[in-house]
């Protein structure tokens, strides 16, 4: 019997373990290696950290790496700031059937592909677009207004990508909220910011906290927004994985950039959770 | 009553939500330093009119004045009223201080301020030295009394309370029945409790009011509801009580003779209300004011008589009860005494069990 359920257990774990081991944890050992090895001649290799004395040399390297940082931190915070309220609507206003359409409505975007998303957002902000064309029918510019490639219209983009994986977790914790909890709040004196800020933050701190930690994580390995929607100035640091990979084939300073952005995600996140007294269990469990 | 002004008065307080009526023309007053409750079965509007003068909730039409003052355009948080939700709503962020001084803080009291009043309060439910512990962290009944302490740090004019005891199992019920009572005493505060548990409001308040389908049915002091009911509503809800449908036979004054549906003869009262010989009539009569005896000549002073056999013994202690059938097979049931006398009864024992005719209640029969 006990045999027989150390095989379940054994049968069960196969696919997880399968799924780390094949494609998270071997290709990361192997990038690793690889992020180590020197090119000092034709098909000739040495071990050493010259790949990522590169990076801290390079200025362009480290310019855009921070950029991407702090960038994806102002992403995640624009999500937050506009899907907090979103959320709020959804979980404590919003009833029964008005509830699950609005729901859906935050749902609905993710049926299509994120290129498809992307694209949609280029017919409504390139210089021959919807937006553009409106302004200028309404007497409100001159010429045809560009307002792709900057770095605005990627900040739409990234936010408007990450919004769902921010309101979902959000709704979730806001939802256990007792109405009655905000209901004593202004009974005990309390006005609507007061018992924001001490009763319904505070609550919803695991939701804010996770829900960050995935957008954030999203837009630092974001490629295809600030590819598509980006302008010149605004290289992001996926950009230049792909290029080192694919274009300049030096998979070796490719697989230090992919192991300098794994670190930097991780130490930003466990910053994150510091600042907020929070633990990766309570938030994700 | 004293001079001083009514803590809480309301005047013909309706609410409607659509076309329903949940609140219908109420008036009541609360004399300060009174406990007042509001007794109802679920669905009855006790809950809209806590909500109302709490201030949740507008009133379609009518009035409420705390110490003689309108609140109607005063915000919930403005309100000198303060409420223990049914299940409390401590906040679970914040430690049983910072949960007392809450409302203390949104008053922009200065910290050390706050913290001697959050200790006195502390003292006050015999909860000292707990400041320090998460809600959690404490048992239904801490949690009750931190609930209470919550509001009172802040001197409210009148408490409210939306069953708070519904929550806990019957021991501690019990217990904080008497609790509540002593603690409302020690504040001096005017509580209203809404409740839907007829024993928490005898055994606490002052006045109560009986409240159904979104009227007040009578209000009065417990021993008024409990022996001079003046609707069969009221005499049905609170207490326990036999009840039987039937025909009035005859009439002298408030004295009937009634015969009930099931051929039992029985002799009732109807005091303040006038039956007439034919008017079909309820009759309520509480099974402790029932006699049970083994000899019939022991109820000889009884004008309602009646000889049948044990058809079952409800045992539970102080509260033990016999059903009683009569030959017509009707059910009466009664209080059993527990002297010992009828220790030895077993089922099928011929008994005789009677009543004065002032102990049965009869009310004109409604709806059919």
């Amino acid at each position: 019997m006990r045999a027989g359920q150390k095989l379940g257990l054994i049968l069960l774990l196969t696919p997880l373990l399968l799924w780390l081991s094949l494609l998270i944890i071997i290709p990361h050992i192997d990038l690793f290696l690889l992020s180590l090895r020197e090119r000092v001649g034709v098909r000739q290799y040495e071990t050493g950290l010259a790949n990522y004395t590169t990076i801290l040399t390079e200025p362009l390297y480290m310019i855009t790496f921070a950029r991407t940082a702090m960038m994806s931190i102002l992403a995640t915070l624009l999500t937050l700031l506009i899907a907090f309220p979103v959320s709020y609507y959804i979980a404590k206003m919003a009833r029964g059937r008005a509830r699950s359409v609005l729901f859906l409505m935050c749902l609905v975007p993710f049926w299509v592909s994120e290129l498809v998303r992307t694209f949609g957002w280029m017919i409504l902000l390139r210089e021959s677009g919807v937006i553009s064309g409106l302004l200028q029918w309404a007497g409100l510019a001159a010429g045809p207004v560009e307002m792709l490639y900057n770095d605005a219209a990627m900040m739409v983009g990234l936010v408007y990508t990450s919004m769902l994986f921010m309101v979902v977790p959000l709704v979730t914790t806001l939802d256990s909220l007792d109405d009655a909890v905000i209901e004593a709040g202004y009974d005990l004196g309390g006005s609507g910011p007061s018992i924001l800020r001490e009763i319904v933050i505070p609550h919803a701190m695991p939701g804010i906290v996770s829900g960050s930690i995935v957008v954030f994580m999203l837009s630092l390995g974001n490629y295809l927004t600030p590819t598509m929607l980006g302008g010149k100035d605004s290289l992001w640091f996926t950009q230049m994985i792909y290029s080192q990979f694919i274009v300049r084939f030096n998979w070796e300073l490719g697989a230090a950039f992919g192991f300098m952005l794994l670190i930097l995600s991780s130490l930003i996140v466990w910053a994150m959770l510091r600042m907020t007294g929070q633990t990766l269990e309570k938030t994700m469990g | 009553m004293t001079t001083r002004l009514p803590d809480l008065e309301c005047d013909a307080l309706t609410k409607r939500f659509g076309a329903a009526t949940a609140v219908d023309d109420v008036s009541f007053t609360v004399p300060a330093g009174s406990f007042f409750s509001i007794l109802g079965p679920s669905g009855c509007g006790k809950t809209t009119i806590m909500r109302m003068i709490a201030g949740f909730l507008e009133p379609t039409s009518g009035d409420i004045r705390i110490k003689g003052r309108s609140v109607l355009d005063v915000p919930p948080n403005k309100r000198p009223v303060n409420m223990v939700f049914q299940h409390l709503a401590l906040f679970p962020m914040m430690n049983i201080a910072d949960n007392i001084g809450y409302g203390l803080r949104r008053k922009g009291m200065a910290k050390p301020e706050i913290a001697r009043k959050v200790d006195e309060a502390l003292d006050r439910i015999g909860l000292p030295g707990i400041g320090a512990r998460r809600v959690e962290e404490l048992s239904g009944g801490q949690k009750q009394r931190v609930a209470i302490a919550r509001c009172m740090v802040l001197e409210p004019d009148v408490l409210l309370l939306d069953e708070p005891l519904g929550a806990l199992d019957l021991k501690l019920r019990e217990h904080m029945k008497v609790e509540l009572k002593a603690l409302q005493a020690a504040f001096d505060t005017t509580f209203v409790y809404i409740t839907h548990d007829q024993s928490e409001a005898l055994v606490m308040s002052d006045n109560i009011a009986v409240m159904n389908a979104g009227r007040f049915e009578q209000m009065g002091t417990a021993r008024d509801l409990y022996y001079r009911p003046q609707t069969a509503f009221v005499a049905g809800f609170v207490g326990d009580a036999n009840r039987w449908q039937g025909r009035v036979i005859r009439a002298a004054g408030e004295a009937l003779e009634i015969k009930t549906d099931s051929g039992l003869m029985l002799r009732a009262a109807s005091p303040g209300r006038t039956l007439a010989v034919g008017d079909r009539a309820e009759v309520f009569v509480r099974p402790e004011a029932i006699r049970l005896a083994e000899d019939a000549a022991q109820l000889s002073h009884f004008d309602t008589q009646i000889s049948g056999h044990v058809a079952t013994i409800l045992f539970n202690g102080a509260a033990s009860r016999v059903i009683v059938t009569d030959p017509s097979g009707a059910e009466i049931g009664v209080t059993l005494p527990q002297s010992g006398e009828f220790a030895h009864l077993t089922r099928g024992a011929p008994v005789h069990v009677g009543w004065s005719g002032d102990q049965g209640n009869a009310f004109a029969a409604t709806g059919r």
